[in-house]
């Protein structure tokens, strides 16, 4: 059985770091906060390794499939019988594979930040907060409770939040900060609607009996649930398309994506963190959450999620073609990713073979995890070198940076589905998932898995290639010492390998493991347009010459459009500044001036015209107050005497 | 000679009273409104020796009422003295209109 208080200690240590940093850490800790927050997550991420091996390998198998253990459910606050708040710890498949996940990338980040933040003057500050992340992450993955699920989901936003906006002084940092904090606020309105809306018509917060509540045809709560309706669409189906603006916000999906790009303002590792292990990565989490009320009461919220998966990858993937920044290619590239697993969802089935899509989403977000926080990483280490984020800066790289070019090289087979990297295992999964299922969305995924390879080589021909390097006669600091490297290394390993892991032996929809078949004949497609994306990219970048310059010419309005990422950003402030302003902000205004303060003025006014109409009783004359007293008490002893007989 | 019966003894206390809060609201002089003061206190305590005296002759409650009036009236006029010699210190008066800023 697992053990509740180990696991508790996964989450518990990264946010004692964020306690004893944050309070202790500018003033005692400056030096060693970088390493007290390293080993408590190296702490944290054996005993989370510990957990997945004991769930996967000893007590979490029983009766041929793997079950739900809540090693620890504490009330915290009790609304009427059966709801309440609970804070406790759900061990099923994907919490304890986001465990690994998170404490892993987590780890590498920590360790990776060593190197590269050495000498900042918040360093402390920065373990912290990373401590907090990490921290908030985790709890959410364990949630055994939607609105524990809620609370942790706002402090990853609040920590996202903070460090994106770590480098306070710039600007932009601090609009890409509020940009993701209001982007992804306004998503999560929609979440706490349909938190409510769901635990109104289930009767219960606790994810396991609302799940079996909601699913189990002919219970009084499913009744309720499908008799209710708002707009010809039952109850149950409005909670959870509203969940899922919540999931769509978090990670980036079409249109609320916005905030992705711009998040790139934070530190280099932050982003790898962002981007792999946690924040995006909750969206997905938590529809794989409650995919079994997705797919069996409501199909066509499941079909909207694919839906919306599919457009983002192929959107994001176009727009990642034409970015010259590297982290917003790279940006880009994890939305169109993280569109991939949702539609995985969205194609899948509940139970058995059917459920494909739902392992390979989640074979996906692990392999994923592991190559996109390499490229973060990696592009780190280039943009450290060169001190810029444009390719043009680049070029040339791969002689002076070579284990940043080894790993950088694996990653980029890895995203673009070449075997037998990590990411062609996962992709083939949610392809044969989408092409079971849903032929439209198998074609956009082809395509979307062609540009990707070809962004991804344009990027990686772009740094490592194109013209010779040359020194800029500053001083040549390598690649970062060894702390740096090791990440690389580590992570391009799960980059090669994790794709031999039989993932569906672990991880599936209803917990029974899925066998994994390998079809030859259906991988030969995507391959051969993953290889054709990388010779077209071989092509183009290869060595620097005008043809990438001619197709975007020839593509002219189409290259501008997606250039400017299809004017999403300029539609939003446009809605927002000229629409929102002025139809609801400025009568908001005027009423709140004239009206709301009006009254606030009236009070006080009202009050100062009374009291200073009394005040002259206070005179200071002690006679005078003895007259009052007097006067008081003749008036007293009369009606008590003639009065109340 | 007559008896001096309740009655007598009230009305004296009333007038014993009004005297008190006569003098206590018309002079300017703290320790006359003081002496005052004790006027009012002394009528109580005659008004309690009466009521002892002429309805309850057995018990003698009223008695110990008047013994700690006394009591704490002497306490009361110790803190009223300490209160007016200070007040001359900072005023150089124990004129009480002139201690109309105290209500600030």
């Amino acid at each position: 059985m697992p053990n509740a208080l180990t696991i508790s200690l996964i989450p518990l240590l990264p946010f004692a770091g964020f306690i004893l940093l944050g309070l202790f850490g500018r003033k005692y800790l400056k030096k060693s906060s970088g390493i007290i927050g390293t080993v408590l997550l190296l702490a944290s991420t054996i005993i989370a390794l510990y957990t997945a091996y004991e769930y996967f390998f000893v007590y979490g198998k029983v009766g041929g499939g793997f079950q739900k253990f809540i090693p620890l459910q504490l009330t915290w606050l009790e609304f009427s019988q059966g709801v309440s708040i609970d804070m406790g710890i759900l061990i099923d498949p994907i919490s304890v594979m986001m465990l690994v996940v998170v404490t892993f990338v987590s780890l590498m980040v920590h360790i990776y930040s060593l190197g590269y933040m050495k000498g900042e003057e918040r360093f402390p500050v920065y373990y912290s907060f990373l401590g907090l992340f990490t921290f908030s992450m985790l709890g959410l993955v364990l949630a055994c409770n939607i609105f524990q699920i809620y609370i942790f989901w706002e402090l990853v936003g609040v920590s996202s939040f903070l460090l994106i906006g770590y480098y306070y002084e710039k600007p932009s940092a601090v609009a890409a900060c509020k940009k993701a904090f209001i982007v992804t606020r306004f998503a999560d309105l929609g979440f706490l609607i349909g938190i409510l809306i769901l635990s109104f018509c289930s009767g219960t917060l606790d994810f396991t009996t609302l799940i079996q509540r909601l699913t189990t045809v002919g219970t009084s709560e499913f009744k309720t649930a499908v008799s209710y309706s708002f707009m010809g669409v039952s109850a149950v189906t409005w909670g959870a398309a509203l969940v899922f603006v919540g999931g769509a916000g978090k990670s980036a999906m079409f249109p609320l994506h916005i905030w992705l790009p711009d998040a790139m303002e934070g530190p280099t590792p932050v982003s790898a963190l962002i981007h792999a292990a946690t924040m995006v990565v909750a969206g997905v989490f938590l529809v794989a959450r409650l995919f079994p009320v997705l797919a069996l009461t409501t199909p066509h919220v499941l079909e909207i999620v694919g839906w919306v998966g599919a457009i983002s990858a192929v959107f994001a993937a176009l727009i990642a073609c034409t970015q010259t920044d590297i982290k917003r290619v790279l940006a880009y590239s994890t939305m169109s990713q993280i569109g991939y697993m949702m539609f995985a969802l969205g194609v899948s089935k509940y139970g058995g073979e059917n459920g494909l899509g739902y392992t390979a989403s989640m074979f996906h977000l692990f392999t994923h995890a592991m190559f996109k926080a390499l490229l973060f990483l990696g592009a780190g280490g280039v943009i450290h070198f060169v001190h810029s984020n444009e390719i043009k800066d680049m070029g040339g790289l791969r002689k002076v940076l070579p284990i940043t070019h080894i790993t950088f090289l694996i990653a980029c087979l890895a995203i673009s589905g070449v075997p037998p990297f990590a990411g062609f295992f996962s992709k083939e999964e949610i392809l044969l998932a989408a092409y079971q299922n849903n032929i439209g969305i198998y074609w956009i995924a082809l395509i979307t898995s062609g540009l990707t390879a070809f962004y991804m080589f344009r990027l990686y021909f772009n740094i490592f290639w194109s013209k010779p390097y040359e020194s800029h006669g500053e001083h040549h600091h390598g690649e970062g010492g060894f702390v740096m490297m090791l990440p690389l290394v580590l992570l391009a390993i799960g980059a090669a390998a994790a794709g031999f892991i039989p993932f569906g032996e672990y991880v599936s929809s209803d917990g029974i493991p899925l066998e994994s078949h390998f079809h030859l004949q259906f991988s030969i497609v995507p391959v051969v347009l993953a290889l054709t994306g990388v010779f077209t990219a071989m092509w183009m970048y290869k060595t620097q010459n005008d043809k990438p310059a001619k197709l975007a010419t020839a593509l002219n309005g189409f290259y501008t459009a997606a250039y400017h990422k299809f004017y999403i950003d300029e539609m939003y402030i446009f809605v927002t500044k000229k629409i929102l302003f002025n139809l609801i902000g400025r009568p908001a205004a005027w009423f709140d001036r004239n009206v709301v303060d009006g009254l606030v003025n009236l009070a006080g006014s009202t009050t100062q015209a009374a009291s200073e109409n009394i005040k002259k009783f206070q005179s200071g004359k002690v006679q005078q107050y003895a007259i009052y007293f007097l006067a008081g008490i003749i008036v007293l002893a009369t009606l008590f005497i003639y009065a109340w007989k | 000679m007559m008896e001096p019966g309740l009655y007598h003894i009230l009305f004296i206390s009333a007038a014993l009273f009004f005297i008190g809060v006569y003098g206590f609201l018309t002079r300017r002089n703290l320790v006359t409104m003081l002496m005052g003061i004790e006027l009012i206190l002394n009528s109580v305590n005659l008004n309690f020796i009466a009521f002892n005296k002429y309805v309850w002759p057995a018990k003698m409650t009223g008695l110990f009422f008047v013994l700690f009036i006394i009591a704490i009236a002497a306490a009361e006029a110790a803190v009223a003295i300490a209160i007016i010699i200070n007040l001359y210190r900072s005023h150089h008066s124990i004129d009480v209109t002139n201690d109309e800023d105290l209500k600030y």
